[in-house]
Order: C-alpha cells, then sequence, then structure tokens
C-alpha cells in the first residue's frame, strides 16, 4: 500500500445525503457519503442489499440530483446524466430494435464526433473482443443472457467514458456464466485500464475484479471502509484459491459482519440471512 | 420446418373454405331455413363470367380502393404524429384527450349527413367517413403504444447524449412502431366496414354501391358477388399490412 503511486482524483464525492417520502415516512438513503476514485482503477463498491447502492449510482450517473452534497468528476460538478459517466444497468437495456452492432454504435453515432467508418472499424473490434462478432447482426431477443451483457458491455466502453459505472451488471445470470462474464470483463478493463465504478452484492466478484474495495453501510448508506486490493494482473480463476484472495475476503467479511449485526438489531431480515452465513462459513 | 407448416396451413385453409362453400351449396338445395333464399355458389359462379366481363365491376372495385386508401392514407398521415404529439407532450395530451373522447363513440356513419353537407362533393364526404373511421383508432394506438416505451430505454439514449431528435427518430418513433402497425391493421378493417356503409348511403359507384344496386335491381347472385368482392378486398388490404408490418418490425420476428 506505501508503494501506491500517486494518482489523480477523478471523481470526488464529499458528503452526500439523499432520502425519500415525507413525514414519518421518510427514509433517509444516503448520509455522509464521501469517497474518491481514481483514473484507471477499478473501484468495486460492496454493501448490504438495500443500503442505497442503486440510489448511489443514480446521483453518480445523474439521473437523480442529492438532497445534500456534490459529485465532482475532475473538478467540474455533475449535473445531469453525460456520456462522460456511462451507466451499465442491472437488466438488460440494449434497444431491441437495433442489431447488437446498432446497440453498439449507437453512443458514437449521436455523439456525432467521429467518422463513421472509424466508429464501425472500433466496433467489430470491441465485438470481437467480447466474443460477439459472429451475433453482431442478431437481435437482442436472439441472445443469451449472458451475451446480451457483453453486448451492453460493449456499448458502454466504445464511448471511451470518463467513468464507466457498473450497476450490478451480472446479477440474474446463473452461477457458470456470471463467472464467464468477470473473466470477460476483466479481459477487457485489462487490455484498456478504464476507470470503472463497478456497484456488486457478490464478495468473492467484488475482490477478484477490484484495485480498490469501497464497503459501504446499512442505510443511511456512507463508505466505511476502504481497502486497496494488491492482488497481481491479469487475475485468473486460480486467484481465488490464493491466500492473499482469503485475507482479503477475510477482512471484508468482518466488516461486512459488524454491518449485519447492527442491522439485525434494528430488525432486518435480509442481515439475519447473512449472519447465518457468515457462522455457517466459520464453523 | 417452415416450409411444411406453411403448407399445410394452406391446405387447411382451403379445405375450410371448401367446405364453407359445399354446405352451403347443400344447404340451398336441400331447402335449408336461411340458405334457401340465398343463390347457391354454382349459381354465383354460373353469373360470374358476366360480371366480371363488364368493366363496370372493375370500376367499383377501383373506386372502393381508392377511397379507402386515401382515406386511411389521411388518417395515417395525421393520426400517427398526433398521437406521438399526444404521448410526448402532457399540455397537447391533455388539450386533445377530452374532444377526441367526445368524438370517437360518434360511429363514423353518423357523420355522413354533415359531412355531405360540409364536403363539396359525395366523393370528398365519403373519404372523410373513411378517414373518421380509422383515425381515433390510430391516434389512441399510437398514443397508447408511445407512452408504453421502456423507461430505462430512454435513460440510457439520454446517457449516450442522444440530442432530442435522436431520442425521438431512433428510440420513440421505433419502439411504437409496433403499435403503429396495429393501429394500421385495425384501422383498415374499420375503413372497409364505412366505405361499403357510406357508398350505400350516398355513392354512385364501388362494391358498397354495387352490392346495393344489385338488390335494388334484384340480381341476387350479383349480391353475393359484391359481397365476396368486399371480403376478399378487405382480406388483401389487411394481409398487405400485415407483410409490410412484419418488414418493418424485424425484430419480432420469431428465431
Amino acid at each position: 500500500m506505501a508503494s501506491m503511486p500517486a494518482r489523480r482524483a477523478l471523481l470526488e464525492v464529499k458528503d452526500l445525503a439523499k432520502g425519500f417520502g415525507f413525514g414519518p415516512l421518510r427514509q433517509q438513503v444516503l448520509e455522509n457519503c464521501s469517497f474518491g476514485l481514481q483514473s484507471e482503477r477499478l473501484t468495486v463498491l460492496i454493501g448490504p442489499s438495500g443500503c442505497g447502492k442503486s440510489t448511489l449510482v443514480n446521483i453518480l450517473a445523474g439521473y437523480e440530483a442529492p438532497d445534500a452534497g456534490e459529485v465532482r468528476l475532475l473538478g467540474t460538478p455533475v449535473a445531469g446524466p453525460s456520456a462522460e459517466r456511462l451507466v451499465v444497468f442491472q437488466e438488460t437495456a440494449l434497444f431491441p430494435w437495433m442489431t447488437t452492432f446498432q446497440n453498439v454504435i449507437y453512443g458514437p453515432l449521436v455523439q456525432r464526433d467521429m467518422r463513421r467508418d472509424e466508429i464501425e472499424a472500433n466496433a467489430i473490434v470491441l465485438l470481437e473482443h467480447v466474443g460477439l462478432k459472429d451475433f453482431k447482426d442478431k437481435y437482442p431477443s436472439q441472445l443469451s443472457g449472458g451475451m446480451q451483457r457483453r453486448a451492453e458491455l460493449a456499448r458502454a466502453i466504445i464511448n471511451n467514458p470518463k467513468l464507466m459505472i457498473l450497476d450490478e451488471p451480472f446479477r440474474g445470470l446463473d452461477a457458470m456464466t456470471r463467472e464467464l462474464m468477470q473473466e470477460y470483463f476483466l479481459k477487457l478493463y485489462e487490455g484498456r485500464k478504464q476507470s470503472v465504478f463497478f456497484v456488486t452484492s457478490e464478495i468473492e466478484e467484488a475482490i477478484f475484479l477490484a484495485d480498490q474495495l469501497l464497503i459501504m453501510s446499512n442505510r443511511p448508506g456512507q463508505i466505511i471502509k476502504t481497502i486497496d486490493v494488491d492482488l497481481p494482473r491479469p487475475r485468473t480463476a486460480s486467484l481465488l484459491t490464493s491466500t492473499e484472495y482469503l485475507r482479503y475476503k477475510d477482512e471484508s467479511l468482518e466488516v461486512l459482519h459488524g454491518e449485519a449485526v447492527k442491522a439485525f438489531a434494528e430488525g432486518s431480515k435480509a442481515a439475519a440471512d447473512f449472519l447465518e452465513a457468515y457462522a455457517d462459513q466459520n464453523r | 420446418m417452415a416450409k411444411n407448416s406453411t403448407t399445410l396451413s394452406l391446405r387447411r385453409g382451403l379445405v375450410s373454405v371448401l367446405g364453407l362453400l359445399a354446405f352451403w351449396e347443400i344447404g340451398r338445395r336441400l331447402h335449408f331455413p336461411f340458405l334457401s333464399a340465398v343463390p347457391a355458389p354454382t349459381e354465383v359462379f354460373a353469373s360470374l363470367d358476366q360480371i366480371v366481363g363488364n368493366s363496370k365491376f372493375w370500376n367499383d372495385w377501383i373506386a372502393s380502393f381508392s377511397r379507402v386508401l386515401s382515406g386511411f392514407a389521411l388518417a395515417q398521415l395525421i393520426g400517427i404524429p398526433v398521437g406521438l404529439l399526444m404521448a410526448m407532450s402532457r399540455t397537447l395530451r391533455y388539450l386533445w384527450f377530452p374532444p377526441l373522447e367526445i368524438l370517437r363513440p360518434i360511429p363514423p356513419l353518423a357523420w355522413v349527413p354533415t359531412s355531405i353537407i360540409f364536403w363539396p362533393t359525395t366523393e370528398l364526404s365519403i373519404i372523410f367517413v373513411i378517414f373518421l373511421g380509422a383515425f381515433f383508432t390510430v391516434v389512441l394506438t399510437v398514443l397508447g403504444g408511445a407512452r408504453a416505451i421502456d423507461e430505462r430505454l430512454i435513460r440510457a439514449a439520454r446517457s449516450f447524449g442522444s440530442k432530442p431528435r435522436d431520442i425521438f427518430w431512433r428510440i420513440v418513433l421505433p419502439a411504437t412502431l409496433p403499435s403503429i402497425i396495429t393501429g394500421m391493421a385495425v384501422g383498415m378493417g374499420v375503413t372497409w366496414e364505412v366505405v361499403v356503409a357510406a357508398e350505400m348511403i350516398a355513392g354512385k359507384s364501388g362494391l358498397g354501391y354495387f352490392t346495393w344496386a344489385s338488390y335494388v335491381g334484384g340480381n341476387y347472385p350479383q349480391i353475393i358477388v359484391g359481397m365476396a368482392s368486399i371480403g376478399i378486398a378487405g382480406y388483401l388490404s389487411s394481409g398487405a399490412i400485415r407483410v409490410l408490418g412484419k418488414q418493418a418490425t424485424p425484430w419480432q420476428r420469431q428465431i
């Protein structure tokens, strides 16, 4: 950790607060939520379900405005959605009436600052990277779930966003596909070194992917711990059995466990599930 | 597989049409209660070459078809933009919806007297009534379709840096296309109902007029020919829309 080179702050999040509802029904979702993201790093946000991760994503993307606090990208305050901060959603949001190829070139096409043949050449390269070159003329409904997510990744990456935000992008895929997707994703990331903010609720996925791990508390959500994950790259599945990996896992689980105990005391059912699973693992 | 199922469905369709004709023929000959008054298929076919040889009959086809097409095209040309505008602007929606809902339940044929008074020629008044028949259906279907667009798709499009015109041309319009086609198909059905009735009331030509004039003139087989012509014309029109619709929305085809 000491050897970490100084990096430029890409995104600064300061004292975010956001609540929903009125009067006694008001729920504070985010409170004093602060952190920073560095350029060309893969930062993973992990937290118990319902802790406000999606709300945070919506604020970073510019779909929602915070009640208090601010988000700055390279010093400029974030206001509204922009191709600088692209979000890949939980469920697929591919345009059903466009082929895979048309979906991928959509962003650069409407941004109108590249020639069409350049855009198309880029798209072909990307589709090859995500293993979809043979499916470029298929419509989303003709692709499998895993293929749809990959198409969606390609559609976001082609825009070279300053920050790519992925909100549980592999949720809902079966375990095998999910692993495959993680490896595809790492290959893409390690080849391009983009700045990525990856949100997940799976601890294994989080550590496997992350340069930096942010752990979020229960509602009202804030960042309670930052862990630098110094595992070598390129990473492969064999990493999952290494002692360093397990050490990071233990460290983060401990923090999450502390959170679950607190949440359980406040009557959260999801926390009870977590505690039970945690006890099982440490038996 | 696909080819087999097409030939199979074709064969079945043919069998049921022939079955209907056979039932009708037998019904006439055996003096079934209702069918005994109707000329049998053989009688209709016997009179057919005389009718088909007459160019007046084909002029009636053309007259009805051109009325249907003009009224229908006008309804699409005005109805689709109106539906889309209402979907995109709350102000327009609140402004236009009430009068639309008051006018909609009035059957197109109830418009015939006023439209004859209002329009300089019978031709224009018939086209206007046809237009009304399809217009409301088109507006409401397009409005419903455009309002049902998945919000996530709009969000995604916006975050890629789409300008409003991109959102309209590349997202809203294609997303609404299936509804537009449904509106067309339903509208086309209404259109044929309306043209025939309007021609019976006010026309001097067309398949509706042909059928009614055959009744007045006492030529019973010719009534059946007129009816069958209307059925075939309607089938051809909706078939054309089905084919065009499939071409226009390739993403909705089966894998």
